[in-house]
């Protein structure tokens, strides 16, 4: 992980701050909105080096539409360590342009968001948020989870992003004409450049993955293309248009900045939540039925 | 029942003792341009297939370490059909206990490694894992407990998901180090920036950072399934010291003692689709001495790509483990 920008570790905040409250001259960077124009560092290739360790500070995982702040699943349990905080929609217009049929699935899927049942090989994908099961989260869900991710780019025809949540890992393959090949949790991902701008294509995902705690859901057609762009040495903005003609009534688009981790040292770390979900999926299977 | 033939790979390799020689070294590469990122590091980038019939240890009666052509092919074709001969010679369950043939295999499993070894140990020259140190008593607890567990699970009898091994478990399976060829989805990608490798195993989908950029180890109390590995360069081989794994039981290779395993990785690309890739494990509380192998990768993409192997997500069988248990019990099984 070359830190080539080191600096204090509290770095972003203050960075941030600096570069949000400048005044914005005259002309504004194309797609970064509020930052000036903004030439990345290059790899070998002309390309920028988008190299680093990133993570999202939206509350998108929560919800990705306009959300107060609410209990857990379980405040009987869990207080104020399950609660979600409030947060502004990460949608560009607000709401999700569901058709009405998939607006009803949406809010089954809240109100079950945190009833699993694995017993039926037929059904047991039907219940409980992804996440809640810890399973791969999908894209763009992934990239606005509450974890970094690290993005590995070299000088061969991939780009690994490998996020922290369940060690899910995803290939971006370069200027690939191959379709995908099955469907993944992760997804299928080919990339190419549009100047300085990553754009990632994104097919053949796993129909049972969602966006958010919220139960806001997609089908087999999704199609997510996404775009990621240097804004600054600490900054990348990410968007993500969406398309699922089965679910949507039209594509929509989410939008949120990406922020460089810049703690001394910092290195991506393990959440391999599997052992944090067995009590909860398997544990009335077992002798005592409730694990040991 | 059916069981795993991974899990059982992975768990039942066991040691026993013969007189140590002098480690041999391995072959020298030999001079040529190999390739180099732009940043000037050895370039390893790409995707790699370890898979071969090469046991890790030497099979008695196997005799020596490198064979001739003649008895390579003979050897081949006896591991093979070890592997993949039809083996309805036992009744209805062994059938299905043994029903990981061919079928499942990736073709490379059936073959020994191209320089015709007979183990992929390579020291102790007798190509087996040295014999076990007495156990404290607290350790002889934990393996007989994991025993009896592994017990109840053969006998289609698990109490519970933690009767399971972590390859079941779909926790970790060939993505901790050492790396061992397994039955299926022997594939690691390689990635590669300025100050850091990362090596991708298909099984399970995570991605091991290795900071080659001089930074130190973690500190002690953060541990991880994976460890935490550092690594540098000494000439074109990139050398891997990992630290930091987690206690849970059998995390790491034998169940060596966390407090005291080390193991170091050495990846050396020695032509354009071939890399060496060898590790040294060491641990006083386990083995008597430290012992090495060599396995080679092969290049394979861009013909052949790395997919998504999704372990948990789709986990039936650890329901269906449990769930036939319970029925097993209900009708008075024990």
């Amino acid at each position: 992980m070359p830190n080539r920008f080191r600096v204090a570790p509290c770095a972003i905040a203050v960075i941030a701050a600096a570069i949000l409250a400048a005044p914005v001259a005259g002309q504004q960077a194309r797609a970064t909105g509020r930052f000036p124009a903004y030439r990345a560092p290059r790899m070998a290739d002309g390309h920028p080096d988008l190299n680093g360790l990133w993570q999202a500070f939206v509350t998108a995982n929560w919800d990705v539409q306009d959300h107060e702040a609410q209990a857990g699943a379980h405040p009987e349990l869990d207080g104020a360590y399950g609660a979600g905080p409030a947060g502004q929609s990460i949608v560009e217009g607000g709401e999700i342009p569901y058709q009405p049929w998939a607006l009803e699935k949406k809010k089954e899927n809240f109100a079950r968001r945190a009833t699993v049942d694995v017993s039926n090989d037929e059904t047991r994908q039907a219940l409980g948020d992804p996440e809640l099961k810890c399973y791969m989260p999908g894209v763009p869900r992934a990239t606005y989870m509450p974890f970094p991710f690290q993005i590995v780019q070299g000088s061969n025809p991939y780009i690994l992003m490998a996020y922290e949540f369940t060690t899910a890992t995803r290939i971006i393959r370069m200027n690939w004409k191959q379709e995908a090949p099955t469907p993944s949790w992760m997804g299928w991902s080919r990339g190419h450049w549009e100047g300085d701008t990553l754009v990632v294509d994104v097919t053949g995902q796993r129909e049972e993955s969602w966006l958010d705690r919220a139960g806001d859901f997609h089908s087999d057609a999704l199609h997510v293309v996404e775009r990621y762009t240097p804004a600054s040495p600490y900054h990348l903005m990410y968007e993500a248009t969406i398309e699922d003609s089965k679910v949507y009534t039209r594509p929509w688009k989410i939008s949120f900045p990406l922020y460089r981790r810049m703690e001394k040292n910092v290195q991506l770390l393990e959440f391999k939540c599997v052992p944090f979900t067995e009590d909860l999926l398997f544990g009335r299977f077992g002798k005592t039925g409730g694990g040991r | 029942m059916m069981r795993y033939l991974l899990a059982a790979i992975l768990l039942a390799i066991s040691g026993s003792a013969q007189t140590p020689h002098a480690a041999k070294a391995a072959a020298p590469a030999g001079k040529r341009a190999l390739p180099r990122t732009p940043w000037g590091d050895p370039d390893l980038q790409g995707v790699w297939n370890d898979a071969t019939s090469t046991p890790l240890q030497r099979p008695n009666g196997a005799g020596k370490d490198v064979l001739t052509d003649e008895e390579a092919a003979s050897f081949q074709d006896e591991l093979a059909n070890d592997l993949s001969r039809d083996r309805r010679d036992g009744g209805a369950d062994a059938d299905v206990n043994r029903a990981y043939n061919e079928h499942w295999m990736d073709s490379r499993r059936l073959k020994i490694t191209a320089d015709r070894r007979t183990s992929l140990i390579v020291d102790p020259p007798d190509g087996r894992i040295p014999p076990l140190v007495k156990l404290s008593p607290e350790r002889e607890k934990v393996r007989a407990e994991r025993a009896a567990a592994n017990a109840r699970f053969n006998a289609g009898l698990p109490a519970t998901y933690k009767d399971m091994s972590l390859p079941v478990r779909c926790i970790i399976r060939t993505d901790s180090p050492p790396y061992l060829p397994t039955i299926y989805n022997n594939d690691f990608q390689i990635f590669q920036s300025p100050g850091l490798v990362v090596i991708a195993p298909e099984m399970i989908h995570s991605a091991r950072m290795i900071p080659v950029d001089g930074r130190p180890h973690l500190g002690k109390n953060l541990r991880q399934w994976l460890g935490d590995s550092r690594g540098h360069w000494e000439g074109d081989t990139l050398v891997v010291e990992t630290t930091n794994f987690r206690k849970d039981d059998g995390v790491i290779f034998q169940n060596a003692d966390p407090d005291t395993f080390r193991i170091t990785e050495r990846f050396t690309r020695v032509d354009a689709n071939t890399l060496n890739y060898e590790f040294t494990v060491e641990d006083p509380r386990t083995w008597t001495k430290p012992w090495s192998a060599r396995i080679p990768w092969t290049k394979i993409d861009p013909g052949e790509q790395m997919y998504e192997y999704a372990c948990h997500e789709d986990n039936y069988d650890l329901v269906h483990f449990l769930v036939g248990a319970r029925a097993r019990e209900q009708r008075g099984e024990k």
